[in-house]
């Protein structure tokens, strides 16, 4: 049987010095008539036998690496050098859980603080946790945070009406058991943000927003809200914030974000990685687990979980959160990720995806019928009316092994003919070329 | 493990060194406004070599399974087959995107559909969703289904959720979250439920009860189908913690004593690596009357469970998604920790059904053999036999604390188990060995644990004083917590 070391031998010796009879002896606890029940299941397979079928599986889907894409929508294709699976695949990280005995988790807790710390200064925070389930779950654990500002008519969301429709959803789910309130913003965030009273807790902005716009931040949005008593949270794209200002410098006090983008696969959705940091204070209202530099009796430098007063292990029903083992490993590669790329891989990055991006917006902005929806910034990612319906492109594309964007009217039936456009640093000029040429011959015949 | 500590990446390094190759800008330059442009930004400058020689060290100052016995106990530190990360890195999956239409990842979402086909098999329930990314996550989603049920038949006046004194933090944690208050219910002599406090507990105002099964002591709940009446007479729910299965798997399915929703750990019971804090996996079971609250979207075959939920799309190939009729929604994005997902299923469809009922027998053989070891040594407050892990206490001298034999066995090269926990027995020490190791390491174990109670007489300062073969020594936990240090640049 593999990955049991007991023979028979071993068993029975085993057995005998417990002093039962038999190993079902020691179920007698659960019931006679459930005991061992039969399990219909499929037959068991060898190693060899699990591999063939396991490329079975992974053969029916299209991988990238057939495909042109152009598919982003919170899900983002950006390049991983080979190093950060070489180093998060080490048995010593992977396969060690959370750090509760620190002298024997130096490793994953160092790594733990260099995360929290490259964070930081990417999103301006003075604090970062060592992540949460994914963006949309650590944009809602933010909301949260906001609310529990200890004030019980401090009860009103502002959401932007553009917010990304997976964590709308998600954040509905986990307010729906509260008293709070949500509100939907549209048009300019330093309008909206006027509306802001008494009342409203927490500002969100996702920047960009999930049809690329990306506001120019000023100083007086978050002095609004901070007038009204009200957190400003900031949901960022964090390949952007290698050349972008960082939200905590623009007044942001809950910095989030989906991490996926450094370091991790698109992996039909997961594992990724859940980004949240906060400024002073607010650090004590954080979810999540938290590392802090601490010394021993020799002064020696070591890293260990800390603030842990916040946390359902120690205060159960009064916790912050029920979070507990949240997504390490995931974390550990946007670590090894941000510490290869570094200054000025992350600053290409974040320029080859800004220009690229506009270059591929001029192309398909110039062919007859198509037009660039977004008036203002945009980054990576843009919203272009296709002279018909996005799905009958994109299945046109699809044969040509192109995937040329997210069709809007999956999210809103009403904008049929939409497509977000996603262009990162894997997109050279001949794709994008081949992209607008694709589209070109779609769309042909069809304009007026 | 590596004596020495591995400085910071902020202390390596040069001014214009690069650790990644990019390519260079093949499209005319865009300027980007001033008003979006960051001044500065401090990461590291250092070569691929630095980082590869950083992270290896790094990596090298830690105790992990593939290195140590690790009996965390409750956490299932089993060992996590290699053939498994070779299959959930084929490039198949790793580069599938989420919203590619179903007919480009058939592969991705018939996976996904054998897995939940296989946790209902093991488990008895009738539907499954693979989307909660963990154990927690899976409680705070069985939760709001519960929450939901009594919502949809206008009970507005359950509030109240039951949980035994024995339960981990996140039960009462995901209860508060739901806006539920969470009501503690007393542990029995034997280490049970007290079904005279769970009685008086149990009115019109009970939302449910959650219940660990085995308890976090390690014992499985002998009353488990008195006390899933008594829930259900009041006309509460009961949701299954299921941290423990592997107990259980092929010996006990949850649902057949009347638990109506459970959430597994595929990265205990299904051996996922814990990567030292995730990512796991809580994909959560339901019965009839609870499946269709579960989140979506789920896998689905057609002709098989396809058309009966909200949101199925027409597909040319044989599986798609759907959203269940009474869904409580999302609880994240996209449906799951997929990566965590593939693993799960190779471990399930190699071990087959006969593979699982082998790991449970010896899960429970391997914790009793070691209960047995060490029960004249160190006490055990519920001495009978145990499922797949045990309590004992680890005060074995005068002024010697748990943590101390703890911090000792770091020396002699072990992990240590769960220290004080569960809060119910006093000093704890909580051993799960699993079924992955051999009777010698067992062996080993127990003499290092009989060793250090022997110390613990003889020389109680060198217990005091462990570990003494780490990078660090015991760290100033408070004095960290008072004044926190939480990365390089901050103030």
């Amino acid at each position: 049987m593999p990955y049991i070391a007991n023979t028979d031998a071993d068993r029975t010796e085993m057995l005998e010095r417990i002093g039962v009879a038999s190993t079902e002896a020691l179920f007698a606890d659960i019931p006679p008539e459930f005991r061992f029940p039969r399990i219909e299941f499929p037959a068991p397979l060898s190693e060899p036998e699990l591999m063939a079928e396991m490329k079975r599986l992974a053969g029916k889907n299209a991988g990238s690496g057939d495909y042109a894409w152009f598919l982003g929508a919170g899900a983002y294709n950006h390049f991983i050098p080979a190093a950060v699976s070489a180093l998060a695949s080490r048995g010593e990280f992977s396969t060690a859980y959370t750090p509760y005995q620190p002298e024997a988790s130096q490793g994953t807790l160092q790594a733990i603080y260099e995360y929290q710390s490259m964070v930081a200064e990417l999103t301006g925070m003075d604090a970062v946790n060592a992540s949460h389930y994914d963006g949309a779950t650590a944009l809602a654990e933010a909301i949260l945070m906001a609310l529990r500002s200890g004030d019980e008519n401090r009860l009103e969301v502002m959401l932007p009406v553009s917010l990304n429709p997976e964590y709308r959803a998600t954040i509905d789910t986990y307010l729906a058991p509260t008293k709070a309130r949500v509100l939907e913003w549209t048009g300019n965030p330093l309008e909206a943000a006027g509306y802001a009273t008494e009342a409203t807790a927490c500002f969100v902005l996702q920047w960009p927003d999930f049809f690329g716009d990306l506001w120019q931040p000023s100083d007086s949005l978050a002095e609004t809200l901070h007038g009204k008593g009200a957190l400003f949270i900031v949901h960022a794209d964090p390949i952007m914030l290698g050349i972008m200002k960082a939200p905590g410098s623009f007044g942001a006090d809950i910095v989030t974000a989906e991490g996926q983008s450094l370091g991790n696969p698109v992996n039909f959705g997961g594992p990724y990685l859940g980004i949240m940091g906060t400024k002073g204070a607010l650090v004590r209202r954080m979810p999540g687990r938290i590392v802090g530099e601490a010394r021993d009796a020799q002064g020696r430098r070591g890293f260990a979980l800390t603030l842990v007063a916040r946390e359902q292990h120690i205060r159960r029903e009064k916790a912050v959160s029920n979070i507990c083992s949240n997504q390490g490993l995931a974390m550990l590669r946007a670590c090894i990720y941000l510490a290869l790329m570094g200054k000025g891989g992350l600053s290409s990055v974040a320029s080859l995806c800004w220009n690229r991006a506009h270059y591929a917006a001029r192309e398909i902005g110039r062919i007859p019928g198509y037009e660039i929806l977004n008036r203002g910034e945009f980054f990576k990612e843009f919203t272009v009316r296709c002279p018909i319906s996005a799905e009958e492109i994109s299945s046109a594309l699809f044969d040509e092994e192109i995937v040329p964007g997210y069709p809007v009217s999956r999210c809103d039936p009403e904008r049929p003919n939409d497509l977000i456009v996603c262009v990162t640093e894997l997109d050279s000029k001949p794709r994008i070329d081949w992209l607008a040429a694709a589209l070109k011959e779609a769309g042909n015949g069809y304009v007026d | 493990m590596a004596m020495s500590t591995e400085p910071l990446l902020s202390e390596m390094g040069a001014p214009g060194r690069l650790g990644a190759s990019l390519p260079e800008l093949d499209v005319p330059e865009t300027p980007v406004p001033e008003g979006l442009l960051r001044t500065a930004l401090r990461l590291p400058e250092i070569t691929e070599l630095e980082a590869v020689r950083h992270f290896t060290r790094l990596s090298r100052l830690n105790y992990s399974i593939d290195t140590n016995f690790y009996p965390l106990g409750s956490c299932t530190m089993k060992y996590n087959p290699k053939v498994n990360e070779d299959a959930a890195n084929l490039a198949g999956f790793t580069d599938c995107h989420p919203l590619i239409p179903e007919d480009l990842a058939q592969g991705s979402i018939e996976l996904m559909f054998g897995l939940q086909e296989m946790l209902k098999a093991v488990s008895g329930f009738d539907a499954v969703s693979l989307q909660p990314a963990a154990g927690a996550h899976g409680e705070l989603t069985g939760v709001y289904m519960i929450r939901a049920w009594h919502e949809s038949r206008k009970d507005a006046k359950r509030k109240r959720m039951l949980i035994p004194d024995s339960a981990h933090g996140t039960n009462p944690a995901s209860v508060a979250m739901a806006g539920f208050e969470a009501v503690t219910i007393p542990s029995s002599a034997d280490g049970g439920v007290d079904l005279a406090a769970l009685k008086a507990a149990c009115d019109d105002t009970v939302a449910g009860l959650m219940i660990t099964n085995p308890s976090t002591l390690g014992l499985f709940e002998r009353n488990i189908l008195e006390v899933v009446k008594i829930v259900h007479d009041s006309g509460g729910l009961v949701y299954g913690d299921g941290a423990n299965m592997n107990a259980l798997v092929g010996a006990f399915r949850p649902a057949d004593a009347g638990i109506d929703v459970m959430h597994f750990n595929l990265h205990k019971t299904f051996s996922t690596p814990h990567g030292g804090g995730g990512p796991g996996a809580g994909a959560v079971g339901a019965s009839s009357r609870l499946a269709s609250f579960l989140p979506g979207p789920i896998a689905a075959r057609k002709g098989v469970n396809r058309g009966s939920g909200r949101g199925s799309r027409e597909t040319s190939g044989d599986y798609g998604f759907e959203i269940p009729e009474n869904s409580i929604g999302r609880v994240k994005s996209f449906y799951g920790n997929f990566g965590i997902l593939v693993r799960a299923y190779a471990y399930m469809r190699q071990l087959g059904a006969v593979g699982l009922r082998r790991v449970s027998e010896n899960a429970v053989i391997n914790a009793n053999y070691l209960r047995v070891l060490l029960r004249d040594t160190y006490h055990e407050p519920y001495d009978r036999p145990c499922m797949h892990e045990f309590v004992a206490e680890g005060d074995v001298a005068a002024g010697v604390r748990t943590v101390d034999v703890a911090k000792r066995l770091i020396d002699l090269g072990f992990h240590p188990p769960t220290i004080y926990f569960p809060l119910i027995v006093h000093e704890a020490l909580m051993i799960e060995p699993t079924e992955s190791e051999s009777k010698e390491t067992l062996d080993a174990f127990a003499a290092a644990l009989i060793r250090i109670a022997d110390e613990a007489k003889s020389d109680p300062q060198l217990l005091h004083d462990a570990p003494h073969d780490t990078p660090v020594g015991r760290l100033d936990e408070v004095a960290a917590a008072r004044k926190p240090v939480l990365c390089y640049h901050c103030d």
